[in-house]
Formats: C-alpha cells, structure tokens, sequence
C-alpha cells in the first residue's frame, strides 16, 4: 500500500510538473512510477543526503527522456525539494528534459541518446564486480530503445561476464514515437532474446508494485547471471488524457488538462 | 635521424603497466585489437583489469564510461577511425558531456594504416575529436615524449584521445625529455618561416628545415603535440617573428592541426599560411613511404610550401 501510494505521489509530481511546463515526454515517464516506486522507496541503497556514497546501489535511466518521472521520485525521495520540479526544462535547471550526472543530486549516469545508458550500466556493473562493491546497479531501458544495436552489445557482453549486481528492465510500454513497437520493428519474442543472451529473465504486471518488488528479490538472489524483469507497462498509465495514447510520447498539454489528471488521481486514493 | 629498435605500442604497454602499478584505478577496454596494440602484456600483469569486449567499439565506450562514473581511469583502445568517427556519439555524450575521465587511443593515424587501406584510415579523427567540448588530443612523437607525458595523461581529469603510432617512430626527443600538454616545443629556432609539425610528419618538418637552411632560409620548427588545448601563445610568438607559417600533420587538412592554426592565426595576428596533410581525399592501401610522397607530406613538399609563406609575405 505504501509503495502503490508513492508511485501514485510519483505519477501526479510527473504529470504536474510536465503539465506546467506545458510539453514534454509524458507518455514514456508515466509508465515508470512504480519500478521507481519500488526501486527508490524500497530496494535501493541509498543515501539522499550523501548522493555520491560511494557503495550506494546506481541507477541508470538508459531511457533518459522518462527523466522527469525520476526528478519526481527523487524529490519525494529527498534528494532535493518538491519545488524544483517546477524548475523542469526552463532555463538554467538542474533538471532537463533527459538526465544529468552532473546537474541532478540522485542521478548516476547522463542519458538520452538511446542505448549508451545500458553501456555504462553494464561498465558499472564490472567495475563493481571488480572491486567487490556490495552495490547494484539498476537500470531501465525502453522497448523501442531496445531496437539500438548498442544494447544487444551491452547484453552480450553483460551475459558473458556474468554479471549478477545487474539488474535491468524493459519498460514494455509497446508503443514508440513513431508506432506501435510490432508495427514498426517488433521486439517478439523479447523473453528469448534475452535469455538467448545469458540473462535471467522474468516478466511481471510493470504497475504492481508487489510483483515488481517480488522479481527484484528474485533477481537478487540469481547468482552467475545478469537480471532482465521485463515490465508490461502501459504508456502514459494513469493519465486520462494520454493513457494508452501513441500521441503520448512528447506531447503539448495545458492548464486544464494536467489539473484534470491530477484532480482524477486525488479522487482516485480518496 | 634513425628509427626507433621498439615499436611505439611497446612504451605505451610499458607505461600503462609503470602507471597500473602505483595506480589501481587504471584499467583497459579493448576491442578485440590487443594483439594489434600489443597490450596482452598489461593482461599478463592484471589480468582482472583488462576487459576485452570483442568487437563491439560503441559498447566499450559506454562501459569505460560507466566504469569512469565508478571511479575507475580507463583507457580503451582501437584503430583511430573506429575510436572516433564510428563511435562518435558515444564519445561525445557517454564520455565528453557527461565529463567522464575516460581515455582512449586510437592507434595507426592517417596514412600509418598502411595495408589495411582506405577503410582504416583516419584523415578526420582529430577533427571529429576537436569539436567535442573538453577534449585534450595528444599526438606523441616518440617513446621518450610519450613516456614523458604519460603521467599528465593519467593525471589529467576528463578525457584524452592519444593519437598513437603503433610501429618505430624516427627518434627526436631524449629520454626524459621535458613535454607538457598543451605546449608546444621548439626543435629548431629561426626567423623566416614557422613550421608547426605533429606526428610522424615531424621528422619530415626537421629534414625541411635543413633543405631551407643549405638556402640560407631560417625556419622555427615546432612540435604541436597536443592539437587541443592549442599553444596559441607560442604559434603567435613565433608568427609574429618569421611572419609566414606553414603546418605539417597526417592528417587532413581540414579541421586538424592546420585549421586549427588557420583559426587561431587570422583571430589575432594573419599571416600566411600553407598547409600540408591530405588534401581532402581518402585514403588508400599503400606503404607509409609511398603515401607521404603521393599525397605531397614529404620534406621536399614541406621545403616548397615553406617558400611559397615566404614569397606571400612581399
């Protein structure tokens, strides 16, 4: 219940902060509010007030245009104030549109050219493995992101080092900017692509929270390989104006439409 | 002036080897060319520091980035254009943007490629590196140079692209030689013509310069080993002295060494200017000999270019 109610703080800090602004990636950020839920409020070794800890678990949001969503959980994490999500993409923020290691307090790696996020995932993950740090290192990949050469390079590689302090997702949203991900270039059959690679590999309902924290401690205790939890998500859940919508992926909104969706979400846990 | 005995890719081995010692951050990402960079001897001595990740160029900048985000200082090597125009945007983004330490060599530059032909050979990798924010692009000339500047490099935080000749270099420097990056270094002093030279071409701007000198012109000859951050005090000091500037690099001529000099010339004091390098072409399969003659990167071609600045100047 806790976690289900973060994710809900999530998804309406998400939708307000891109409805102020007025545009953005709304659709591929609404589908992570739980994995974040569930990853910041309860399986990551974190320290909001030391983000550079040094054995801190990482967290690479290779997606990087979902970057508000994570400035959402961050903030209701306490890495910083509520009020600088009112900050997003306006001029000198620390929070742009796609991630930022050297902007945003809570972010490990600068994203958002598709596919490079996992790269460095996985070298973080061998530079763990390396020094025996008792960390791991999570990251979230699209689906359509999944069609880069680069992270089959990643999985490959990260499969043959055996790197079980990875833990990754596919946010299985189905939908890219252009189409539908099996109209465009299908990811099918996506579990066997993965384990074809070495992984271990689990699929769950990617807004249950339960079932998400479940295939965490799961892959936790994998041992030889790396872990792929693919998350059957829905793009823009949550949101009346863009749930399940193609158009959702960067799109304008105004006053009336992002007040409405947060309206609906408070009615929704009264 | 004679050949080296070693190849160059053995004092690079010996000084990742020297510097892993004292320094357990260093680690190497190679893409299935150790046996072209000669690095199985740093395997041999850290075995759990080399990570070889076949042949996946883009990857093996992510991951050294990502290993950088944990502390770690790694070097990456593969041939220049694999380094640089093929993983372009890894470097510039996963890399530069994101200000990891990551250093990366790119071995056999320009027309050192040899035999392996247009296809590997780099005429624009220093200029696809010169326009990445933050970029510090080192051309050793010899072992004593680049021996002598490995520490600056691994001391240096953010990232470094070395330009690395993998076979003998023509020996000009004295073990233990003075270098710094981002300074340029006299070789020769003279008042008629400044010839600014890198690389393999610097031994060729030397023999130049005794052509010009048995016709009674005094050329000031410069090695720009670091094509970025620029010497520009020192190409200015010395254009302001001779008044003509001729540039030598096995490169191409666009957006490398003498572009850069072009730029840094007509901002603040034109003088002018002559180029040698490839002249905007491709390459070809062919010995590093023959390809200097063909393309006009020879001393004579130097000499001749150095009297064109000259009769500019009138």
């Amino acid at each position: 219940m806790f976690l289900q109610q973060k994710a809900q703080e999530i998804r309406r800090e998400t939708i307000r902060c891109i409805g102020k602004l007025g545009v953005g990636h709304i659709g591929g950020s609404l589908s992570l509010p739980e994995v974040l839920a569930v990853l910041y409020f309860d399986k990551m070794r974190i320290a909001p007030d030391n983000p550079q800890w040094e054995d801190r678990d990482r967290f690479v949001l290779s997606k990087g245009h979902g970057g508000p969503a994570v400035y959402a959980a961050l903030a209701l994490r306490g890495f910083f104030s509520l009020d600088w999500l009112d900050t997003l993409n306006r001029p000198e923020t620390n929070l742009p549109s796609h991630c930022d290691m050297n902007r945003t307090p809570g972010v490990d790696m600068t994203t958002g050219s598709l596919g490079q996020g996992f790269s460095a995932a996985v070298g973080m993950a061998i530079a763990g493995q390396m020094d025996r740090r008792p960390c791991n290192i999570y990251t979230i990949i699209g689906d359509g992101e999944s069609q880069e050469g680069q992270i089959w390079e990643a999985a490959m590689l990260a499969g043959n080092w055996h790197l079980d302090n990875l833990i990754a997702f596919t946010d299985y949203n189905k939908m890219q900017l252009d189409n539908y991900i099996e109209a465009e270039n299908g990811l099918y059959p996506l579990e066997d692509k993965w384990r074809a690679f070495g992984w271990h590999v689990q699929s769950v309902d990617g807004h249950d929270v339960a079932a998400i924290a479940h295939a965490i401690d799961n892959a936790q205790k994998v041992k030889g390989h790396p872990s792929m939890i693919i998350l059957d998500t829905i793009k823009g859940k949550g949101c009346y104006f863009c749930e399940n919508q193609l158009a959702s992926h960067n799109m304008s909104i105004t006053q009336e439409m992002w007040e409405t969706a947060v309206a609906m979400l408070d009615e929704e846990d009264a | 002036m004679e050949l080296e005995k070693r190849w160059l890719r053995e004092t690079y081995v010996d000084a990742l080897i020297a510097a892993a010692k004292s320094d357990d951050r260093i680690v190497i990402l190679e893409a299935d060319l150790m046996k072209a960079a000669g690095t199985g001897r740093f395997q041999e001595a850290f075995p759990q520091r080399t990570i070889n990740v076949g042949i996946a160029e883009a990857n093996m900048i992510g991951c050294a980035a990502g290993m950088a985000a944990m502390g770690k200082i790694p070097f990456t090597h593969t041939f220049t254009p694999f380094t640089t125009r093929r993983v372009c945007d890894q470097v510039t983004l996963s890399v530069a943007y994101a200000g990891l330490n990551v250093k990366m060599m790119g071995s056999d530059p320009g027309v050192t490629a040899e035999l392996n032909g247009g296809t590997h050979m780099s005429m624009e990798d220093i200029a696809i590196m010169r326009n990445i924010p933050g970029m510090t692009i080192f051309e050793p000339t010899d072992s004593a140079q680049l021996l002598s500047a490995f520490p600056q490099i691994v001391a240096h935080s953010g990232p470094v692209y070395i330009r690395l000749l993998r076979r003998n270099a023509v020996k000009i420097f004295d073990e233990g030689c003075p270098v710094q990056l981002g300074k340029g270094i006299r070789l020769r002093d003279g008042g008629d013509v400044t010839i600014l030279c890198s690389g393999i071409l610097v031994a060729e701007a030397l023999e130049a310069a005794q052509l010009l000198e048995a016709e009674g012109i005094h050329a000031d000859v410069i090695n720009i080993h670091t094509v970025k951050p620029l010497d520009k005090e020192l190409i200015l000091e010395s254009a302001a002295r001779t008044g003509c500037v001729v540039t030598c690099e096995n490169h191409s001529i666009l957006n490398g060494l003498g572009s850069a000099v072009a730029e840094c010339l007509c901002e603040n004091h034109p003088v002018p200017l002559r180029r040698i390098g490839v002249k905007d072409h491709f390459g070809e399969v062919g010995s590093t000999e023959f390809l200097k003659e063909k393309y006009g990167m020879k001393a004579v071609h130097i000499a001749s270019a150095a009297r064109a600045a000259i009769a500019a100047k009138q």
